[in-house]
């Protein structure tokens, strides 16, 4: 009856899980300490997340998945579903123990719950490529400010850096509050305290607008109603495929 | 004449561009290794979604909307007062580029209405495409329409720059096309898809042997078809595209269901609403064949010239095919499992991965996403087998129909019905 805690990283799941095999145990409820439950008379334990030691757990679960699916645990942890851990933990119990690969078993519940959990991530993070709408500063940077789901930003940096190459760009994650920036040669993660635009809908304040920006902005409203058709309007379809949410960042659906 | 400023030019020239169904961003991986901008992503990435319900993945555009033919189905006709605008080589690419920057957009698809001469246009936007990748330094997604009756090195030179070519059929039978178009033919549409299709299975080999061979429209080419505007049957458009895919390796063949923007012209049919059920019938159909391997002759019968537009084609074929059910999920292979109504390619994929593990039963089937209010009629699992022997096609049908009504009708149907308010005088049997 014990419960584990850990610092809420990835790594700390990581050397909590491998803590669990060092001593044998087989916990009850692994948890971020941020989301503790308290327990009357469960006993607790905490583990001082351990570079080396994540990464021998880490090195144990790529050996054991295909290269396909090797981001699967990775991508299950940042939905930060409640008791995900566990269900992470039982996965990685069986993994270890079988001989064969049991990431297509489907049938397990865990499996098929991490396998639809990863999918949902990976789908956030699609949306991030669909949905992010730069604006051009006067400073030169396009700044795009929005708020995903899940923490996706740093899995969609490469695919932006290698589309925007020649361009100073930053994505700024409102919710959680940070942001990645690109400066021509690298990405790395910045904070920003002095805020130039609005946190809810990550609009710039328009005195540091480019001049151009209201008129592509503008350009790219009219193009949006007129490539319309309106015979066909089906706005279920289209709230189907963009979702409520994401309207507040899209220069397109606002009035 | 007086100027029109760009807004005005880009919606009279958005508005004209927008009845070109292709809206794919798929198929190229173009790589951006000159620090330039733009990559492909072999997925493709919709990037808006219009009030119609189709995604804004490409900045979809025409050249200019004069054009010198006057075709009955097109809004851009000659014989049409409409207004008439161009846009310069340079506005296209300063507003691609801008409109790429800010990420509203996967690339460019850029069609023309035909002034002077096919070749004069032609050029012009292969000199779009050209100074994109070259001087602009852009490595996005580009689709080009090849113009028909534009020479062979245009058409060459464009596949060069362009990710994905197309040439719009247009009218399915050669007899309608010359009563609507009489100033385009079957030849002059088909000789630049010969081309196309040669020279891009000829960049294939050739990427084979020099890895860094020029690709020719790497990913491949499409057509277009306008359904309703003329009498052909679903079964002669079905027959025709899987042609298509066959002979000319199309990528994709879009319909595009008849909206009329011309009805003064007696050659057409008087519609209210486009034909959206059929087209969307037309789509699923497309999808058995190019998805879930089914030939053209299995989805139509030759007693049958129109498809069902109560039911899809997949439930249809397996209504008609009873005897070949119910399959058996654990021990039938892929392609019959495919075959079962509410069982899509991926839930099928993943049957056949998860039965390597353990049985499957219901329960496992429902939670792997299969649709089983369709599906329980056609397949046994590790369960008591499905009564399926008691079930004629016709009270199958009935039953999933009225089943399924309240949740697709309303958003499909485009007609009004004649009896949606009639309750039968018996009680249902089911």
């Amino acid at each position: 009856m014990t419960i584990i805690t850990y610092d809420g990283t990835f790594a700390g799941f990581l050397t909590a899980v491998f803590e669990c095999y060092n001593r044998k145990v087989f916990p009850m409820d692994i948890c971020s300490l941020m989301g503790e439950q308290k327990h009357l008379f469960a006993q607790k334990a905490h583990f001082q997340t351990d570079e080396t030691k994540a990464d021998r757990v880490w090195k144990g679960i790529q050996n054991k998945l295909s290269g396909k699916n090797n981001q699967l645990v990775f991508y299950a942890f940042l939905s930060e579903e409640h008791g995900i851990e566990m269900k992470i933990y039982r996965f990685l119990r069986r993994l270890f123990s079988e001989h064969f690969n049991i990431e297509t078993d489907f049938g397990d519940l865990d499996v098929l719950y991490l396998t639809q959990t990863s999918r949902k991530v990976k789908q956030e993070a699609m949306r991030m490529l669909q949905f992010v709408r730069f604006q051009h500063t006067k400073d030169g940077l396009y700044f795009c400010g929005i708020e995903p789901r899940y923490d996706v930003i740093p899995l969609v940096v490469s695919q932006f850096q290698k589309r925007f190459a020649d361009q100073r760009w930053l994505l700024y994650d409102l919710k959680r509050n940070y942001g990645m920036l690109y400066d021509k040669d690298k990405a790395q993660e910045v904070v920003i305290s002095n805020k130039e635009f609005s946190s809810i809908t990550g609009q710039v304040n328009e005195n540091v607008l480019q001049e151009g920006e209201e008129f592509y902005q503008q350009l790219w409203k009219s193009y949006f109603t007129h490539i319309n058709i309106k015979e066909r309007k089906n706005l279920k379809l289209q709230r189907q495929h963009l979702p409520r949410r994401f309207w507040k960042y899209l220069p397109e659906m606002k009035g | 004449m007086e100027t029109k400023t760009v807004q005005q030019r880009l919606e009279i020239l958005s508005d004209a561009a927008k009845y070109d169904v292709s809206c794919a961003s798929s198929g190229s991986n173009r790589k951006n290794n000159t620090k330039g901008i733009g990559n492909g992503v072999a997925c493709g990435i919709c990037h808006s979604f219009t009030e119609d319900g189709r995604c804004v993945s490409l900045f979809k555009i025409l050249m200019t909307n004069h054009c010198i033919y006057d075709c009955a189905y097109c809004a851009n006709r000659r014989s049409n007062d409409r207004q008439r605008a161009t846009l310069t080589v340079e506005e296209i690419i300063d507003l691609t580029i801008g409109f790429y920057r800010r990420n509203y957009i996967e690339g460019l698809f850029l069609s023309s209405g035909v002034i002077k001469s096919p070749d004069f246009t032609m050029e012009r936007m292969v000199q779009v495409a050209k100074k994109l990748r070259i001087e602009e330094n852009y490595h996005g997604y580009i689709h080009l329409k090849a113009i028909p009756g534009a020479s062979h090195e245009l058409v060459h030179e464009a596949g060069l720059w362009a990710d994905r070519m197309s040439v719009n059929l247009e009218i399915p039978t050669e007899p309608n096309l010359k009563l609507l178009a009489p100033e385009k033919n079957y030849p002059a549409i088909f000789s630049p898809m010969t081309q196309i299709r040669n020279e891009i299975l000829a960049s294939k080999e050739e990427v084979k042997i020099f890895r860094n061979a020029r690709r020719f429209a790497p990913a491949g080419q499409s057509t277009q078809m306008i359904i309703g505007a003329t009498p052909e049957t679903d079964r002669q458009i079905i027959l025709l595209s899987s042609g298509l895919y066959k002979t000319q390796n199309l990528k994709r063949v879009y319909f595009s269901g008849y909206l009329p923007v011309n009805e003064y012209d007696k050659r057409l049919p008087a519609l209210t609403r486009p034909p959206l059920v059929r087209e969307n019938r037309l789509y699923q159909s497309d999808w058995l064949m190019r998805f879930y391997h089914y030939k053209a002759e299995e989805i139509l019968t030759d007693d049958q010239p129109f498809l069902d537009l109560d039911v899809d084609p997949k439930l249809g074929y397996a209504l008609r095919n009873m005897q070949l059910f119910p399959v058996d999920i654990n021990r039938d292979d892929y392609e019959m499992i495919l075959r079962i109504p509410g069982v899509g390619v991926q839930s099928a994929q993943r049957i056949i991965m998860a039965r390597r593990h353990r049985k499957l039963n219901s329960e496992h089937l429902s939670k792997l996403g299969i649709v089983m209010k369709r599906a329980k009629y056609f397949l046994t699992c590790n369960e008591l087998p499905a009564s399926i022997t008691d079930w004629t096609p016709e009270r199958l049908k009935h039953k999933l129909i009225t089943g399924a009504i309240s949740k697709n009708k309303k958003s499909l149907d485009t007609q009004l019905s004649l009896f949606g308010n009639y309750q039968p005088v018996l009680p249902p049997i089911h």
